[in-house]
């Protein structure tokens, strides 16, 4: 009837799902949320993290190759990050839905950019040792659950990088001008802050974020060319539910879904299962349309 | 003068398109017609999009709709009685689902091809706006539908022939659907239906309906303050793109003789939405000859160069959304503006000032 070790062993999976969508989604819910920009390419920010992982780890060797390929990507999608920022999305704010679409053109570019480099075919990072195993459960009623190290690691990396984050918007100067351009953009401007360098900082942090999970991934699945592009409906769904700019409602809403999609494929097929998430997230919003964490104001929403 | 111009042009147009089957090659016909089908799903956009200010990436889903009933129909009527379709032999089927069946009949399967889509942006339209999602979410939420729609398709391989879609068609009302005379009748079939929804679309721009539209993308909680459903209007005109839509699937799974998962989904709604903002997203010529000029662009240069093409087409969205934003019949404005400009300043100067304040209003808009 129920087994429970397989029950247990698809909610571990949910979670794991919901970390790198967690990383994924962190990025995008604060530049969507601070600077009202849809940035489709985010996804390509995952892929490239993945992509400059495997590259760390083919040219560096030895025990340092894990945590320097984790450096790379996160460094690296940074830049890349920084990059799109000042050379497009600059141009476009206050104009949501434009940003999409001219996003959506850089994510093909860099889509083939990709396929034109590394090929078609995927690629992988082969994980170090110390990660191969898993704890295996043989006794009482969770016998023959078995959780593999890789997937623990990642449920903490997303933790680790949630929590710096937290500290970093809470506790840091930057941190504080940060909030202080989401609350009120022109009056922050009045007071001195640089709002452009914040927006910046913010778009370049988001997208190093996001080339940690792309990191993430390469120990679990190849990365390919459309890597990003799987990914990215998912993540805006989380944003969707998560409401905007709260990084709070956006971890609620990455465990939900990541959970939601977990527990929906025991009963039904994956392609069935996305059909149900994208019912639930419909009938969500009839009942919270702002999302669950919503922004209070008093002003008119015209967007 | 300028209404008069673009009169002129749209009927020399017209006419050069009408007589393309006596100077076009064959096989540039079949081109020419089911680029002009995909071009009535254009002009859903401009209502929707354009005037509505509701940006869909999910028209693939509502196309899709009329696609796959229209081919429903052709795969029955190309069986003979009693047999089932190939694939669903294949996937063990041993009889005809119900809700197949029904659309062995011609004139059911031609009103669903309209009605279903349409119904279905209807339900959808008021499950958003009733709640006054709007937006970036909404384009976003559709986008997601696009995606669980081919999904399921390819999924549901015994009902809908899964990742290969639905091929293989006879004839469609007794007429073959295949030689040189059916490609011709087609394409001013096509032609027909395309100037028909023209000209619906320039009748509700002008109408009541379409002044309110307008008025509710340049500002939807005023419209709201005056005492409009502006709910009601955004429902109509996505119903209204959704049956565009759906029309234009039918005559583009015609004019290919195939409708699979792949026409539907992410890519193929986004690409739409980019031969629209090519064209000039309000202006309803435009976006024909902007949905047939991205059209063609991509048959060429995918045939060419298969690599370049994400290329080039991620190029023209940076392009057109941070360059030209009214596309190209934004380009063709640019001479008669520069004539207004002219006559404003010979006009008095509190003139210019009234004109300078809406130039930056619209620069805002």
């Amino acid at each position: 009837m129920w087994h429970f070790p397989i029950i247990a062993g698809q909610v571990f999976n949910g979670f794991s799902v919901a970390s790198i969508l967690l990383l994924t989604t962190l990025g995008l819910a604060l530049s969507f949320g601070q600077m009202n920009v849809i940035n489709m390419a985010h996804g390509e920010m995952l892929m490239s993290g993945g992509y400059l992982a495997y590259l760390a780890c083919k040219f560096v060797h030895g025990p340092a190759a894990f945590p320097c390929a984790f450096l790379v990507a996160f460094a690296g999608a940074s830049v890349l990050g920084a990059l799109l920022e000042v050379s497009v999305i600059r141009w476009l704010y206050g104009r949501p839905l434009d940003t999409l679409l001219a996003t959506w053109g850089i994510s093909l570019i860099m889509q083939q950019g990709a396929r034109s480099l590394f090929g078609a075919i995927g690629v992988e990072v082969v994980a170090p040792h110390w990660l191969d195993n898993s704890i295996v459960i043989s006794h009482g009623w969770l016998a023959g659950l078995s959780l593999p190290y890789v997937r623990i690691f990642i449920i903490l990396l997303a933790a680790v990088v949630l929590v710096g984050l937290v500290l970093f918007i809470a506790r840091t100067r930057w941190g504080q001008w940060l909030r202080a351009v989401h609350q009120d953009r022109e009056m922050a401007g009045a007071l001195g802050i640089n709002t452009k360098r914040v927006d910046l900082i913010v778009f370049a942090l988001g997208s190093g974020v996001a080339g940690l999970a792309g990191a993430a991934l390469a120990l679990i699945s190849p990365v390919t060319p459309t890597v990003g592009q799987s990914y990215i409906v998912y993540a805006f769904l989380v944003v969707i539910v998560g409401g905007l700019g709260s990084l709070l409602g956006t971890t609620i809403a990455a465990l939900l879904v990541g959970l939601f999609s977990a527990s929906a494929q025991m009963f039904t097929s994956v392609s069935f299962s996305d059909v149900l998430l994208l019912v639930m997230v419909i009938v969500l919003i009839q009942f919270r349309p702002r999302g669950l964490v919503a922004k209070r104001s008093r002003a008119l929403q015209e967007a | 003068m300028r209404l008069r111009l673009k009169r002129i042009f749209d009927g020399l147009f017209l006419i050069a398109l009408a007589f393309a089957p006596f100077y076009l090659s064959a096989y540039h016909l079949s081109l020419l017609g089911r680029f002009l089908a995909l071009a009535i799903l254009s002009l859903g956009l401009v209502l929707v999009w354009g005037w509505g200010g509701i940006l869909s990436l999910g028209q693939g889903v509502f196309w899709g709709l009329g696609g796959y009933v229209l081919a429903m129909h052709l795969k029955l009527v190309s069986l003979s009685p009693g047999d089932l379709p190939d694939f669903m032999m294949w996937s063990g089927l041993d009889h005809l689902p119900k809700w197949w069946a029904v659309f062995n009949n011609p004139a059911l399967t031609l009103t669903c091809v309209v009605l279903l889509p349409m119904a279905a942006a209807a339900v959808l339209g008021w499950l958003m706006f009733h709640r006054r999602v709007g937006g970036v979410y909404f384009a976003l939420i559709t986008q997601a539908l696009a995606l669980a729609f081919s999904t399921l398709l390819i999924s549901q391989q015994p009902y809908t022939g899964g990742f290969n879609g639905l091929t293989d068609f006879s004839t469609i009302l007794g007429y073959s659907v295949n030689g040189p005379n059916f490609e011709r009748g087609l394409y001013w079939v096509t032609l027909a239906f395309l100037v028909a929804s023209f000209l619906l679309c320039q009748w509700l721009r002008q109408a009541n309906f379409g002044k309110v539209l307008v008025a509710i993308r340049d500002g939807e909680s005023r419209v709201r303050f005056l005492g409009y459903n502006a709910m009601a209007y955004k429902t109509v005109a996505f119903a209204v793109g959704g049956a565009l839509a759906g029309i234009s699937g039918a005559l583009y799974t015609l004019h290919v003789g195939v409708i699979s998962p792949a026409m539907v989904g992410v890519v193929p709604s986004i690409e739409m939405v980019v031969a629209v903002a090519v064209g000039g997203r309000e202006s309803l010529t435009g976006v024909i000859i902007g949905t047939l000029l991205v059209n063609w662009g991509k048959d060429w240069v995918s045939s060419a160069i298969p690599e370049l093409w994400l290329f080039v087409m991620g190029a023209l969205f940076v392009l057109v959304v941070t360059a030209m934003r009214g596309g190209l019949a934004g380009l063709v404005e640019i001479p008669f503006r520069m004539v207004d400009s002219r006559r404003h300043k010979k006009a008095t100067s509190a003139n210019s000032v009234v004109a300078a304040v809406e130039q930056t209003e619209a620069y805002k808009a």
